[in-house]
């Protein structure tokens, strides 16, 4: 299922005229990149942590049998109720099934990119719950019907006006746009959303093995609020989001935090260890973990795109990319976008009619790479992911031709040099003052925005043959 | 030294005198300079289209065409990247041309990097009096490491006043065929490169890779506001004109 029902080229038209979604993309991914600067070039020594952060990762994902099964039993150990869901379906039905047995009306959610991954909320509504988004970001799209554009700013493409639009028909009365006006609304609609949760629902950042520790990041502290106030929560994770004790937890925490807003720690870093024992005074009773696979074993057991398992969901390179840049989020289609999300997407989601034009989704610059705080080779990645599709049969015809004729005229180079010298001279009905500035596709997707060079009447290499055989001559 | 050019497909079909004026500098510079036959092309192309046994072909056949070169020089950052980063996984199957390979980075160079790192020689007493801004690619930056070099030999052209060109490190969009598989987005990318060209107020727009040049300069040309673009290659090879 999707959001979209438009083709990937409506998305991206859409996207590069909407003015002010291009805008607040370059605002807010320049001042997160920014602060992230700011955030990494203090501890003197980033490349160390990122070293650090890459090897912790890559340890948990090469024993990720291990760690998980050591995760369950500390867990299961005091109480808590373990679900491994194979398939979305098998989450979403183990979520359903939690809350008609406790034949729960209202659900409060904090954020998690998994319930996102399993369009949780959709099927809550149609089970007739009222399952309420208590982060801010999430809030605003949940009731614009929207996915997140950005995987830490989620409202980042919505001004203050659509917001407050929005909001309107909730307050029941017109509302004005300035933020505090806002925010107030939203602090006196979610305090009483707190109050009638029968279950809360939670994101995890990190799960701790060794203690059964369940780690959140926010910076609202409606994360505290979901966690504390239901009798009942379910925590949402993905299998691979696993650290093995405190002491590697301290290392992801000043990664994540500093990669994605630039701050030090996130204003809030709740850290439960459920559900509530005897002697314990709040939390919740009854807790559930639900640990979704959706196809990461099977990335886990492919060794190239295996990294892929180590991102942290820092958002970083969503703020580097130039490409996100240009056309924020929603353009990709995917629940994850941005660079990570063109990798982990056609991975999950084995589908590449679906999702076969996320890989394309990047010049291949780099910037991701460069800014990934736990070494991923996104670019890489992405390579990597386009000749899987080609592999698999999913390109077009002609572009096979195209590629079989390139591989011939490129091992022959006598016979590219004929070519080329015809085409210097074929080239003319194509070339206005000196430049070709126009052509058949695909050479056409060129030209409509920009002039191409004429290919020089005598290639290089015929230059340099006709050069060494002047010289002999002259000898 | 005995120098061989790797001429690149680019250049080699639309831009061939940045390799002869390449040619002419490391001639210059007292270095005997061949041209082996039959090289084409790195194979990027194909593989980052996802063309990946169309690649390793046109690969295999760059590294017969300097199995007998002592060192491998070229004018861009982005094919001797992908010779550094993506040969050794190309041929990680074959053992053979995966040393072939090995052999092929161990002696391959792009233009600057040779010139500033390994010859030590960032002043070649060009004079070129101009304003002019340099866009950083993103391969041979991110990928190959050549960071200060253009800069170096920028900083000994006499005259030349170099401004700095805002968000420098943002990719121009060219990408290979990133730019006509996706030539909206591409667009939209070239059209802020674009914009921070004009800012600068450079009157020239300098770098060392032709694929990002031909992408920058004809998105300016088409929107009628042409501005010179040279590789840093033609301006020295101008500035050294006595």
């Amino acid at each position: 299922m999707t959001m979209y029902n438009s083709s990937v080229d409506q998305r991206v038209d859409a996207a590069l005229a909407n003015n002010f979604l291009r805008q607040a993309t370059r605002r807010a991914t320049d001042r997160l990149r920014h602060n992230k600067y700011k955030a990494t070039d203090e501890l003197g020594s980033w490349e160390e942590w990122r070293n650090a952060g890459a090897s912790i990762r890559s340890h948990v994902i090469e024993n990720l049998d291990y760690y998980l099964q050591q995760l369950i039993q500390q867990t299961e150990k005091r109480g808590v109720q373990v679900h491994l869901a194979k398939t979305p379906e098998d989450a979403v039905a183990v979520v359903r099934d939690i809350v008609q047995k406790h034949d729960a009306k209202n659900v409060i959610k904090s954020k998690s990119m998994i319930s996102e991954e399993i369009y949780l909320n959709h099927f809550l509504q149609a089970d007739g719950v009222l399952s309420v988004e208590t982060d801010l970001g999430e809030y605003i799209i949940q009731i614009a019907g929207e996915p997140p554009s950005h995987i830490i700013v989620p409202a980042m493409h919505k001004t203050r006006q659509q917001v407050a639009d929005l909001f309107e028909p909730i307050a029941g009365h017109t509302l004005s746009s300035d933020t505090p006006t806002l925010t107030r609304f939203v602090r006196v609609r979610m305090r009483e959303q707190f109050l009638r949760g029968d279950i809360g629902i939670t994101g995890c950042n990190f799960a701790v093995a060794n203690t059964g520790s369940i780690v959140m990041v926010t910076n609202e502290g409606n994360g505290r609020m979901v966690s504390t106030l239901p009798r009942v929560q379910i925590t949402l994770m993905g299998m691979e989001r696993i650290v093995p004790s405190f002491r590697e937890l301290d290392v992801m925490l000043n990664l994540l935090a500093r990669s994605a807003t630039g701050q030090r720690l996130s204003s809030y870093t709740t850290i439960l260890t459920p559900p509530r024992q005897s002697t314990e005074s709040d939390g919740p009773e009854e807790f559930h973990l639900v640990i979704l696979d959706h196809n990461r074993s099977e990335i886990l057991g492919d060794k190239t795109f295996r990294p892929a398992l180590n991102c942290i969901r820092c958002g970083a390179c969503f703020n580097v990319c130039p490409v996100y840049r240009q056309i924020g989020g929603h353009a990709y289609g995917s629940v994850y976008s941005g660079p990570i999300g063109s990798v982990i997407t056609p991975l999950l989601e084995k589908n590449w009619e679906k999702w076969g034009h996320l890989p394309f989704f990047s010049s291949l610059c780099g910037a991701c790479s460069e800014a990934c705080p736990v070494h991923i080779p996104l670019h890489d990645l992405l390579v990597k992911l386009r000749a899987r599709k080609t592999i698999s049969g999913h390109t077009p015809q002609i572009e096979q031709q195209i590629f079989k004729a390139y591989r011939y005229f490129f091992t022959h180079e006598k016979t590219l040099r004929r070519a080329l010298r015809l085409g210097s001279r074929l080239q003319f009905p194509f070339v206005r003052n000196g430049r070709i500035t126009g052509g058949p596709p695909p050479l056409s997707n060129w030209t409509k925005s920009r002039t191409l060079p004429m290919v020089a009447p005598k290639s290089f290499m015929q230059v340099w043959a006709d050069l060494k055989l002047n010289r002999k001559s002259s000898e | 030294m005995k120098v061989s050019l790797f001429a690149t497909c680019l250049t080699n079909a639309f831009y061939p005198g940045v390799d002869l004026t390449m040619a002419k500098i490391l001639k210059y510079l007292g270095h005997s300079v061949d041209v082996p036959e039959g090289q084409a092309c790195c194979g990027q192309i194909a593989f980052n289209s996802g063309y990946i046994d169309d690649a390793r072909e046109v690969a295999r056949t760059l590294i017969h065409s300097f199995e007998r070169s002592e060192i491998v020089v070229s004018p861009s950052g982005s094919c001797i990247a992908m010779i550094h980063h993506y040969y050794p996984f190309l041929f990680e199957k074959e053992p053979v041309y995966l040393k072939k390979s090995e052999e092929l980075i161990k002696k391959s160079y792009e233009f600057t990097q040779f010139l500033v790192d390994v010859l030590k020689k960032p002043d070649l007493g060009a004079k070129y009096p101009i304003k002019a801004t340099y866009h950083p690619s993103c391969h041979a930056t991110r990928l190959l490491g050549v960071d200060e070099a253009p800069y170096k030999l920028l900083e000994h052209v006499q005259g030349l006043e170099l401004l700095p060109l805002a968000e420098a490190q943002l990719c121009c969009g060219f990408g290979g065929t990133f730019s006509v598989k996706m030539p909206k987005i591409s667009e939209a990318m070239v059209a802020e490169k674009a914009n921070h060209v004009l800012a600068s107020g450079a009157d020239l727009l300098l770098g060392i890779d032709m694929g990002c040049l031909m992408n920058i300069a004809g998105y300016l040309e088409k929107i009628n506001k042409p501005v010179k673009t040279m590789h840093i290659i033609q301006l020295l090879g101008e500035g050294m004109k006595p």
